[in-house]
């Protein structure tokens, strides 16, 4: 298994957001992580990578326990996040973005570079020396995934990427995702946007207030609308 | 009117020397705040701690000689530099995901134990430095002298703004630091090490207060006050500017220098049939044109709006209610303090009135920063203008001391109420240093308004008559107005008012669309708090017969955050044991060495690393563990 994460709790101060998460990513799969607002989906990837401290529980990569480790340990180790907010560091050019993220290539995968990302993401090409605050907003997402792909990770954890993006550019990202799925990438993929996760994705996991109510193929959620009913639709 | 032109040239050229020390030291404040989000109050003393070492490294390598002198300036920088690297490996990154007022108080028991080790190593005599050789004539300019050394400083700060520049816009490093600035927790994300980041930025920020102090040598003496003096002229340069923009704190060293060669240019000058004196004012200027850039320009002038604030303290618990045994414990230690005199001991019913009086204080400024979450460096304005409104008000208008100590609270209420009106309009550090500002004015007002306040003499003789001549009579007094005044206050943190002032902290934007006016109830919050520390200012003053600019200094309002971090800004309780502790161990170390600071200093950075939650925190979690 690729990432394993059981009986996971998270908390930000007095509230416990995340109560016994379990969930595995195995190689080359991409994940879809289903649920409502506030059901506790970016708290997930965000604990995965260390930027909120887990209270209990355990999180393997490649069968070593990340949990408790500083962020950049863990995003050294071939994890790539990319924010739901995106992040994207608004006075450095795209360029710098994406230097700024450069990690050392990693055995066995081809190393990602400034050119190879172009090809994936070609609108970003024309604005290598823009600053990253005069984008649009569907630039900077993808900005914000060519960046973590910098790092050279071994999987992405991905928060909602098509969050407030034109139909246009959704299906640019969907492409892009999918191209990277091609290639080998294992992918944790938060989403509201059943539609847009459903062709992505390998495997459904759904949170509800912090706890894991459902886990399957995509293919059986699409077949069972009454839990489809029940944890996503509103 | 020649003669003022080229006064005023001369001046300005003044003003251009000086604004390029003041830029060094503000920039690396800028540097390190943008990247660790720590206001490093102990930048005044690396600025010190630089002139101090040019001194001896100078002497050392040859006074006479170039090499001997730039040697000795460079060296001096490069140890400042190597001294701030330590202190960010040793002391604060252990602190980092503390709250952000632990690194404060950190930072300001380093300035403690600077100053007690320059006292030590250099003692406490003015130190006249050599002037740089080959410079040591002046240049005539309309018949006016300007020292040549002078010229090189006007160069140096420009010079420094393009290296930096280049450093921050033309190097990886300076990409990595940029990208720093606007998220870090985004960088690590990404995989980069923000520890060896964090380092270098203390090195560099460190070595350009110590370059900043080391080129001094020549125009000014070395001296022990400079720590404080050159940190908050920093804070303004940094704020004007916007906090993180090197730039920014570049035209606001020159804005502020200028202002104050201006002023010095100006002199006196008749004007409405009175003489103003505009000399008097280099005191203030900075801190006015600071309230002025704050109110208009809440960023400063090139600075932009922090987009996130430091994970972790957005999440404070909530405060627990008052349990059923919160008010008959009061009760209980207020009746066993009320013993106190009783065995006729003098130096401790003077040092419980102390503690008396400083909790009252702590617990003012701890309204305002816990429940209100305004943190204000400036609190012994509100501390001091009530000890000079009741001394006033019982020398001058003859009152009996009972009815003076009326005018504290009022004094300190009507000054809080005029200064909160601008201070709520800003939040976080911005907040704290337009309050820092409003503080330096207060006391500048009083400093030198000779016939009103006495000056830098102060006021004596306020000792009242009749029965709070005993002092015994007076402490029960004191104790019983302080425990009062805190009970109060403790009270309206769980009153309504309390609840809106604490949901306007929490969520601002949800307190207003429930329909509480935010900043209404925080100018409230600010004037209570002042109120209350006015009137613990008015006690002070009866109670120690004197009364000084002291009494509203920079020092006293950081003993007045001190008592509440140590104390910890998340219990109610936590600022009167911070009060108490820290008025003891100040009392208790100066009686018995003339290092008590440093000592201290030490016992303080000792507290934060050991209870990185402040003594009441670590009570609860105590409490809470078992």
């Amino acid at each position: 298994m690729m990432l394993e994460v059981r009986d996971l709790d998270a908390c930000y101060g007095r509230a416990q957001i995340l109560s016994g998460v379990a969930l595995d990513v195995a190689p080359g799969e991409v994940v879809a992580l289903l649920g409502r607002n506030g059901a506790g989906k970016s708290t997930t990837l965000k604990t995965i990578l260390g930027l909120v401290p887990p209270t209990r529980g355990r999180i393997a990569f490649h069968g070593a326990g990340i949990a408790g480790l500083a962020p950049y340990r863990i995003a050294r180790l071939g994890l790539g996040y990319v924010p739901e907010e995106r992040r994207i560091f608004t006075d450095l050019s795209v360029r710098e973005n994406l230097e700024v993220a450069r990690r050392a290539p990693r055995d066995g995968l081809e190393p990602w570079t400034p050119a190879r990302l172009f090809k994936l993401f070609p609108n970003l090409e024309t604005l290598v020396d823009r600053p990253g605050g005069r984008m649009s907003g569907g630039e900077q997402q993808m900005l914000a995934v060519a960046r973590t792909l910098m790092g050279n990770p071994k999987m992405l954890l991905l928060d909602e990427p098509s969050e407030g993006l034109a139909p246009l550019i959704v299906e640019q990202m969907e492409a892009a995702i999918a191209a990277l799925k091609r290639d080998g990438l294992a992918v944790l993929l938060c989403e509201q946007n059943l539609h847009f996760a459903r062709r992505l994705a390998d495997r459904a996991v759904i949170l509800e207030k912090g706890q894991v109510r459902y886990t399957g193929t995509m293919a059986a959620l699409m077949a069972d609308a009454a839990v489809r009913k029940t944890y996503l639709e509103l | 009117m020649s003669e003022i032109f080229a006064d005023i040239l001369i001046q300005f050229l003044n003003g251009l020397a000086g604004a390029s020390s003041l830029f060094l030291v503000a920039a690396g404040l800028s540097l390190i705040f943008g990247v660790t989000r720590i206001v490093n109050f102990a930048h005044g003393a690396l600025f010190m701690l630089g002139l101090y070492l040019a001194w001896s490294l100078i002497d050392l390598f040859g006074r006479s000689t170039l090499l001997g002198f730039w040697g000795g300036v460079l060296a001096a920088a490069l140890c400042v530099g190597a001294i701030g690297a330590a202190i960010e490996v040793f002391v604060l990154r252990r602190i980092y995901k503390a709250p952000e007022l632990f690194q404060l108080l950190a930072t300001f028991a380093l300035v403690l134990i600077i100053k007690d080790a320059v006292l030590y190593f250099w003692g406490a005599e003015e130190l006249l430095g050599p002037r740089a050789p080959g410079l040591r004539g002046a240049v005539e300019i309309f018949g006016r002298r300007l020292p040549e050394y002078d010229l090189l400083l006007i160069v140096a700060g420009p010079l420094v703004l393009c290296l930096l520049w280049l450093l921050l816009h033309r190097t990886r490093y300076g990409m990595f630091v940029r990208a720093a600035t606007q998220d870090r927790e985004m960088l690590a994300a990404l995989g980069t090490n923000e520890r060896h980041l964090f380092t270098s930025v203390f090195f560099l920020g460190a070595f350009l207060a110590g370059l900043g102090g080391a080129l001094q040598i020549p125009r000014e003496p070395a001296q022990l006050s400079l720590d404080l003096a050159v940190i908050s002229d920093a804070f303004v340069v940094v704020v004007v500017g916007g906090m993180g923009s090197i730039g920014g704190a570049f035209l606001a060293a020159l804005l502020i220098a200028q202002a104050k060669a201006l002023c010095i240019a100006l002199g006196d000058v008749a004007m409405f049939g009175t003489i103003v004196s505009f000399s008097k004012l280099t005191l203030v200027v900075e801190f006015a044109i600071m309230a002025a850039v704050l109110v208009l320009r809440p960023w400063g002038l090139l600075g932009k709006p922090l987009a996130l604030a430091r994970g972790g303290s957005a999440h404070a618990s909530p405060l627990d209610p008052p349990g059923q045994l919160f008010w008959p414990t009061s009760l209980f230690v207020l009746m066993l303090l009320a013993f106190a005199p009783l065995g006729g001991d003098r130096y401790l019913l003077v040092l419980m009135g102390d503690i008396a009086v400083f909790a009252l204080f702590a617990v003012a400024l701890h309204f305002l920063m816990g429940p209100g979450g305004l943190v204000s460096f400036g609190h012994a304005a509100y501390f001091g203008l009530g000890s000079y409104a009741a001394a006033l008000a019982f020398l001058r208008l003859d009152l009996p001391a009972e009815a003076a100590l009326l005018a504290a609270p009022l004094a300190g209420g009507l000054a809080a109420l005029l200064f909160g009106w601008f201070c709520v309009r800003l939040s976080g550090v911005y907040l704290a240093m337009l309050t820092l500002a409003f503080a330096q004015i207060a006391w500048s007002v009083v400093f030198q308004w000779n016939d009103a306040t006495g000056g830098s003499n102060g006021l004596i003789g306020l000792w009242p008559a009749g029965w709070l001549k005993d002092r015994t009579l007076y402490f029960w007094a004191t104790l019983a107005l302080c425990a009062a005044g805190i009970f109060f206050l403790w009270r309206t943190v769980h009153a309504p008012f309390g609840l809106a002032l604490r949901a306007a902290r929490d969520q601002p934007m949800r307190a207003e669309a429930v329909g509480i006016d935010t900043r209404r109830v925080q100018w409230l919050a600010f004037a209570l708090s002042g109120a209350f520390a006015g009137l613990a200012g008015g006690l002070f003053a009866f109670a120690k017969g004197s009364i000084s600019p002291d009494t509203l200094g920079v020092a006293r309002s950081v003993d007045g955050l001190a008592m509440v971090l140590l104390g910890g800004v998340h219990t109610l309780t936590g600022p009167v044991l911070g009060a108490a502790v820290f008025t003891w161990l100040q009392d208790e170390i100066a009686r018995n060495t003339q290092y008590w600071r440093a000592i201290l200093g030490l016992a303080i950075l000792a507290l934060v690393l050991a209870f990185p939650y402040g003594l009441g925190g670590a009570l609860k979690r105590l409490r809470g563990a078992s």
